[in-house]
């Protein structure tokens, strides 16, 4: 997995609340068995006027100018700011893999929904939660200033603007220590394979009937 | 000291290590694996030269691409190529490793969230996960069961375990008892129009009160399903005899002396009298109307005697324009009775409400009715190849065929419209399914929760109508 430890960049905003997955990647492109070249169909129903395939030439197709990401000014965006229950529905880790590829590092919103902000971390993308007033205050920001970037330092765990602000964020040290040092969390995992061995065998005497079903 | 309640018992149960970061390993018991969510994570096994910590724990089935028809000639019927290679690749998969698998032609085969209890491997008190975010429907169980993403579905066939921030604890209870014609999806509904789809972030829900005790394993299983609706990744419902009852007898549950072992400490698998919830939510259960939902969102829901909402008599900004995009994309004009919106398809089925119970609810309503011909379709998509086979033993599918439904092979179908099965543009659809965002039944398509008895009763009329009235 990608490290990460600084970034800034051009932020976007997508000023709706409840952006659910199935926004994020639509069905028909769950149907790849890669992880990656997920970017051109990122948010396909908003951005484009048709409905989109899966191996389609993306760069043919109508697209939304309305849309956020369509605007000139936002394509190079790098950090994503968002609403309340951003992520919110399907599992897929489609939805982080389609950020990435788009070019996104970090989201921050006011809340994220919990698979969705877990399968931010296993895929070097940041989701940053900050309160509901300075996520409203960065979004007057953004729309005020063409170019706006922030920068985001998950060591100190901040996020700065372009006059010098500093806000914040809490995240918890298992997740940061992994993105910090973009680390394979089942080889972390298989550190302690002593003891997941201990725990199963004796399992296997007080709960017998939890093992040899799918077999 | 206060007592524990479920959740804490589950995760005690099942803890491997806590980390001083506050981080622990905690054990998974039980691993359901589909054609959508798995391959990225078996291939990164292979590139990392691991093989699966515990075969036995994991079982397969193909079920979100699985066409709904023409199912004789298995994997070679599937129309659409990179459908047909998905669940190609699941196949591949399990054969490699040794994974028990119910493949397309398998009389098992169905929605992964209905074979697991359906088979008995689902057990109460096991951790259990699976790559799809409606794997809270196990928690109806008493077990600890939460949908995951790929890397951690990858993580757990490589070490059986998870890396987990102990959730918060919230109680869901809802008192006294329900109204007739109400369900457990009515009942899911309306906590999450009380609560909302974030309401639940961060917190393993317990559903308790009269009204749950009072529901079968079916309707439990409907109102674990949409936790993940209220933004809870876990929802769960204690063991009591109606749990141990559903469980006896099925093929991998355990018999004799271990039967008798298992049952005991299941007993045990409920919140303590004086254990401390860090969110509490009541409602009355006979407050509950059938519900419907309106909009984009499962919590955009009403009973079906209200009315569409107004956005201007909304005073939160944020929420307000919610409700004026929903209304957009919904095609509809603030204040309609819901019972005024016409219909286009109506669809039973999905993991939310393709059980024996849910086909039977929508049976009663169809019996001697006949489709509304303004419909362009209505189908009933059973959970599994099983619920299938019960469901011709009990009659179900000549009452539905005769009524002019559609009688389908087990699958997601048009709960997600991965298969052939999709609302058209603008389309509007009764569904029993669990999500109404944009485009999730197919592109443009506008879709409306309800219960199986609610969409009978809206296939039969062409609109929506207060499923009690035809039960009178």
């Amino acid at each position: 997995m990608r490290a990460f430890t600084q970034h800034q960049g051009v932020v976007a905003p997508m000023d709706r609340s409840n952006v659910d997955t199935d926004m994020i990647i639509p069905k028909q492109f769950l149907k790849s068995i890669k992880r990656t070249g997920f970017g051109p169909n990122l948010f396909d129903e908003l951005r484009y006027m048709d409905e989109g395939k899966p191996d389609q030439d993306c760069s043919t197709r109508p697209i939304n100018p309305d849309f956020v990401l369509n605007q000139d000014r936002y394509k190079d965006a790098s950090v994503l700011l968002a609403r309340r229950n951003f992520g919110c529905g399907s599992s897929r880790e489609h939805a982080p893999w389609a950020l990435e590829d788009f070019g996104f590092r970090a989201i921050i919103a006011p809340s994220f929904a919990d698979i969705f902000y877990n399968n931010c971390f296993k895929n070097g993308l940041l989701p940053i939660v900050l309160p509901e007033e300075v996520v409203d205050q960065l979004f007057r920001e953004v729309e005020q200033s063409e170019g706006y970037q922030l920068a985001v330092d998950l060591e100190a765990r901040t996020v700065t603007t372009p006059a010098g602000e500093t806000f914040t964020f809490e995240v918890d040290d298992f997740r940061r220590h992994c993105l910090l040092n973009g680390l394979d969390d089942i080889g972390v995992t298989l550190e302690d394979a002593e003891l997941i061995r201990s725990y199963e065998e004796s399992r296997r005497k007080t709960a017998p009937w939890l093992f040899g079903a799918g077999r | 000291m206060a007592g524990k309640t479920l959740y804490d018992k589950l995760w005690d149960d099942h803890l491997v290590k806590q980390r001083d970061d506050g981080s622990a390993l905690i054990y998974i018991d039980r691993h359901l694996l589909h054609e959508v969510t798995s391959p990225q994570a078996f291939e990164g096994l292979r590139l990392a030269e691991r093989r699966p910590w515990r075969i036995d724990a994991n079982i397969a089935t193909p079920d979100h691409n699985v066409p709904t028809t023409d199912r004789a000639r298995g994997v070679e019927g599937i129309v659409d190529p990179v459908s047909r290679i998905q669940v190609e690749t699941l196949d591949k998969n399990c054969d490699e490793f040794g994974i028990l698998e119910f493949k397309i032609k398998d009389q098992r085969q169905g929605i992964v969230h209905v074979i697991g209890p359906e088979q008995g491997a689902t057990l109460p008190g096991m951790s259990i996960v699976c790559g799809d975010s409606h794997t809270s429907t196990h928690g109806a169980f008493g077990c600890l069961a939460h949908g995951i993403g790929t890397s951690e579905v990858e993580h757990v066939l490589a070490t059986q375990c998870l890396v987990q921030q102990k959730m918060k604890n919230m109680l869901v209870k809802v008192n006294g008892k329900l109204g007739p014609g109400v369900t457990g999806k009515d009942v899911v509904l309306a906590i999450i129009s009380k609560i909302g789809t974030a309401g639940g972030t961060g917190h393993a829900i317990e559903f308790g009160g009269e009204a749950i005790r009072g529901l079968s394993m079916e309707a439990r299983m409907t109102i674990c399903n949409m936790s993940i609706e209220a933004g809870a990744r876990v929802g769960m419902v204690a063991v009591d005899d109606t749990t141990i009852d559903y469980v006896r007898g099925r093929p991998f549950a355990p018999k004799g002396e271990q039967w008798d072992a298992a049952v005991e400490y299941w007993r045990s698998l409920h919140s303590d009298d004086d254990a401390v919830f860090d969110k509490v939510v009541e409602l009355e259960g006979a407050d509950i109307q059938p519900q419907v939902s309106w909009g984009t969102s499962p919590e955009m829901v009403v009973g079906i005697e209200g009315n569409v909402p107004d956005p201007d008599q909304e005073s939160d900004p944020i929420k307000r324009e919610g409700i004026v995009r929903a209304l957009k994309y919904m095609g509809l004009q603030p204040n309609t009775a819901i019972t005024d919106i016409k219909l286009d398809r109506v669809f039973i089925g999905s993991c939310t409400n393709s059980r024996i119970e849910d086909l039977r609810e929508a049976a009663a309503v169809v019996k001697g009715r006949k489709v509304s011909p303004i419909l362009k379709q209505a189908m009933v998509v059973p959970g599994s190849g099983l619920v299938k086979v019960q469901a011709e033993q009990e009659g179900l599918d000549k009452i539905f065929i005769e009524a002019g439904l559609e009688w389908r092979d087990p699958g997601c179908s048009m709960c997600l419209a991965m298969n052939a099965d999709k609302l058209g543009q603008g389309e509007h659809c009764a569904s029993t399914s669990n999500r109404n965002f944009e485009g999730r039944q197919g592109f443009g398509g506008r879709t409306h929760l309800v219960s199986p008895a609610m969409a009978a009763a809206a296939a039969v009329t062409g609109h929506f109508v207060d499923v009690r009235q035809l039960l009178n």
